[in-house]
């Protein structure tokens, strides 16, 4: 197994499980489930014992292996200077021995499944990747600056098509030259690799690099940060050399544009960084740069922000297989405790991923007269409450 | 086997009861050296009464039952040495209460010190409590219960003398309340009762669970500086010690010897941490622990190391995560480490014997003290780095952890947190009496021998 020369040098010491401010326990999995073998501690230390062969493969190990969100607090937070960037992958790789396996819980492999036959894990025909941008005029990309890449939530799932279609709106009021390719979009591939089929997502990157190099795609813009992470970290491994933005990249260029800004009333922001725009790529600045331009909005900070973020629980693959599964101890239910605590009006988010699980985690806290979750796109047009 | 899962998930629920080998693995074992014991079952319990109705149904079955914290002692005291039931208390985690003027805190005992350092800072600013060395997973219950000591260790002693009462439920599965608790809704004092507290703290788990626990908190002061005196000559340690604790200035101190870098070896480096209300106030407190020192300053013996501010919170971070990383100077994610209350006096020979043993296993080897109290006693540290991934070394560090315990008590120490085979040479020099008493206490509590049955034992 990749990485299996670090396991043995973890000292279950529990510094991954926390935020720097040790206030409460930061690792979703371990919030979640409670057992030391939840943690990433415990993790390291169960793949250990499995190689040695004094644990068996079975449903529950694999379970431990897939409840982890990738969020990367671990990563963030183990004191271990000299290993702590591979703590990640060392489980990733698990994964990848679970698939050689054949072991891997039935949810993952339904969604590898979906992907290979269906090209998404919505099980929904390609040809309604671009039904999120009907009316509203969004042109197909021919040879603009930037291709702007939707990604399969912002394709197909309800919430994301709606942060989809703001955002395209907003590129297009600030007249950037973008286009999207609709139809002929496909998968990025990020959650495929988390869940360890590092093959299947060599051949989307690959294909996904050979498409829009036939295209002369220069510049790409993501509505996920997930396809974002995926396209600047791992395609590039690939040949791929086009530039990789998040959609707040390109807003915050604008927000010097007062007059295209809008905001009547005074409310009460607090944000959310996703996981694979702040910890997995180190942007913290940028969407607080655009939320503190934007008239009318007081950004106030949740105790766990930046690198201390508590992760929505959908990363790692579990916003599809739910292995997280919900409850009061859910980490996106914390997180919406924690927002409501700052007295936050919205939970502002910039990722479909993170906006879906909290709009969930609202409707199961019955907080919905209390906080909403908005984009930052939705908030820049002002649709705020 | 089945129908007690059965009994445990009714109690806690389906979420919290395990009896599968992966958590059976984890749980056998922590992240010292000693040889793993499997439990049968893994319970957490998410209130007293769910610890009360586990303690029943463990009576009613005769199953041994193995509380637990965060499992980091090292020492192996939260392996179920006979099987049956280890009881995870960290979801008891929830803090009570905090008073200001009393300045105490009553938590539930698997609260971790990182959580309620974290809490006092946001919600009470003035107050801190005494941060033990452990990582902030350590919880509060457990320190305390093992005799801990930590960053307000030479203002306030053992974390078990800044203890004001506790909950704890019975090996027979009453609910008990110790200290003014059991009398007045505040959780003030231990005093002026019959201190029944003792029949808790240092037994390994034993005679009871604790679920509530309350400690005192102490000003967290707005400065906080570091001094650190530096000397070669270990015979005279003793004697700095006992003249810079005596100004009775100090927050916390500490004497770390350390064979890297190379050019430090040797070196008896003692930290003085202190807190100030001013800067005049700073500045005396300075004046004093220097004055305290200066004849060895005048003869060049030793003097205090220059230290630029930026540097200085390194050597306050509390919990000092450096020490933590002694784990991987290996590349083998382990230290052994047997901490020893001794007298001050002992400083140099707990010293020599250390680095002697270290040299004879061949380990890699870190060693310091902290101080409790004015200086009234020690906890003098030994920890022995090793390669997890080589059975060899693992052998070494165990070696050495057992010639150091070995050694503490031939010089006039106590082991502390001690593993079995060190409980072992604590009662062949244990007063007779004291030992039997531990045993008729242990007896009336535990008529049916099921709390982490195997510590203080004679062996049969």
């Amino acid at each position: 197994m990749k990485y299996q020369e670090i396991l043995h040098r973890c000292f279950r010491c529990g510094y991954c499980k926390l935020p720097s401010s040790y206030k409460d326990i930061n690792c979703p999995s371990y919030l979640k489930y409670r057992f030391e073998t939840y943690s990433p501690g415990g993790r390291m230390w169960l793949l250990k014992a499995w190689l040695d062969e004094e644990i068996k493969t079975s449903p529950h190990f694999a379970e431990i292996l897939y409840s982890c969100a990738a969020c990367g607090n671990c990563v963030e937070h183990c004191v271990f200077p000299k290993f702590k960037a591979d703590l990640l992958n060392a489980f990733v790789a698990g994964r990848e021995e679970l698939v050689d396996q054949g072991a891997i819980p039935g949810i993952v492999s339904d969604y590898f499944k979906a992907i290979q036959l269906y090209g998404n894990p919505y099980k929904l025909p390609e040809e309604k990747r671009d039904a999120w941008a009907e009316g509203i005029g969004v042109p197909c990309y021919t040879n603009e600056e930037f291709l702007l890449y939707i990604g399969c939530p912002g394709s197909f799932d309800e919430r994301g098509q709606k942060m989809a279609r703001a955002v395209a709106s907003l590129l297009a009021k600030f007249e950037v030259s973008f286009g999207i390719l609709g139809k002929e979009e496909h998968c990025d591939g990020n959650e495929v690799k988390i869940l360890g089929e590092s093959g299947l997502f060599e051949v989307l990157a690959r294909n996904n690099i050979e498409q829009f190099r036939k295209k002369g795609v220069k510049k790409v813009v993501t509505l996920s940060p997930h396809a974002y992470h995926a396209m600047r970290n791992e395609y590039p491994k690939y040949g791929a050399e086009f530039e990789v933005f998040h959609y707040t990249h390109l807003l915050a260029r604008f927000m010097d544009k007062g007059d295209l800004l809008h905001g009547n009333s005074r409310i009460k922001v607090t944000f959310h960084d996703p996981c694979y725009l702040g910890r997995h790529n180190a942007d913290y600045y940028t969407p607080r740069t655009i939320l503190n331009a934007v008239p009318g909005i007081e950004l106030v900070e949740m105790d766990r922000n930046k690198g201390d973020a508590l992760c929505c629980g959908g990363g790692g693959g579990n916003f599809f297989t739910d292995i997280l599964g919900s409850g009061t101890e859910s980490s996106s239910r914390v997180r919406i405790r924690e927002a409501i605590e700052v007295g936050a009006d919205i939970l502002a988010v910039a990722c479909p991923k993170c906006a879906k699980m909290f709009e969930d985690a609202i409707k199961a806290e019955d907080q919905e007269d209390k906080i909403k979750v908005r984009d930052i796109a939705e908030i820049i047009l002002d649709e705020r409450l | 086997m089945e129908k007690i899962y059965q009994e445990l998930k009714k109690i806690v629920g389906d979420q919290y009861v395990s009896n599968q080998p992966e958590e059976r693995f984890f749980y056998s074992r922590d992240g010292g050296t000693t040889e793993p014991c499997f439990p049968d079952f893994i319970v957490m319990p998410g209130s007293t009464e769910e610890v009360q109705k586990i303690v029943l149904l463990a009576n009613e079955r005769k199953i041994p039952i193995t509380p637990m914290g965060a499992a980091l002692v090292l020492s192996g005291l939260s392996r179920p040495l006979r099987g049956g039931i280890v009881v995870d208390m960290k979801r008891m985690d929830r803090i009570l209460e905090v008073n200001e003027f009393s300045r105490f805190a009553v938590v539930e005992a698997g609260t971790s010190e990182g959580k309620l350092q974290a809490y006092l800072k946001k919600h009470h600013p003035s107050l801190k409590h005494s941060v033990p060395d452990a990582p902030p997973m350590a919880t509060i219950g457990g320190n305390i219960l093992i005799h801990g000591s930590g960053h307000l260790s030479a203002l306030g002693g053992f974390h078990t003398e800044m203890l004001n009462g506790l909950e704890a439920v019975l090996p027979t599965g009453e609910i008990v309340r110790i200290g003014s608790c059991s009398v007045s809704p505040y959780w003030f004092s231990r005093a002026p009762l019959p201190d029944l507290a003792g029949l808790f703290l240092g037994w390994a788990g034993t005679t009871g669970i604790a679920t509530k626990i309350a400690i005192k908190l102490y000003p967290d002061r707005p400065l906080n500086d570091i001094d650190i005196f530096v000397m070669e000559d270990a015979d005279s340690v003793p004697d700095v010690i006992r003249r810079l604790s005596g100004t009775a200035v100090a927050e916390d101190i500490t004497a770390i010897m350390t064979p890297v870098p190379e050019w430090a070896s040797g070196f008896q480096m003692i930290n003085v941490i202190y807190g100030a209300e001013s800067k005049r106030e700073q500045v005396l407190k300075r004046d004093l622990l220097r004055e305290s020192v200066k004849k060895y300053i005048k003869d060049k013996v030793g003097g205090f190391m220059p230290l630029y501010s930026d540097m200085k919170g390194r050597f306050m971070e509390a919990p000092a995560s450096q020490l933590v990383r002694f784990a991987d100077v290996k590349k083998g994610g382990g230290f052994e480490y047997v901490g020893a209350i001794m007298p001050i006096e002992v400083f140099p020979d707990a010293y020599r014997k250390g680095l002697e043993i270290a040299e004879r296993n061949g380990v890699t080897y870190s060693t310091g003290a902290r101080i409790i109290g004015l200086g009234h006693t020690m906890m003098f540290f030994y920890a022995y780095a090793f390669n997890r991934a080589d059975p060899i070394d693992v052998k070494k560090a165990q070696k050495a952890l057992e010639e150091t315990n070995e050694a503490a008590l031939t010089i006039g120490g106590i082991p502390w947190k001690a593993e079995v085979p060190a409980q072992q040479g604590i009662i062949r020099r244990m007063d007779p009496n004291t030992f039997k008493l531990m045993g008729r206490i242990r007896q009336t509590l535990d008529p049916n021998g099921i709390m982490n049955p195997g510590n203080w034992e004679v062996p049969s």
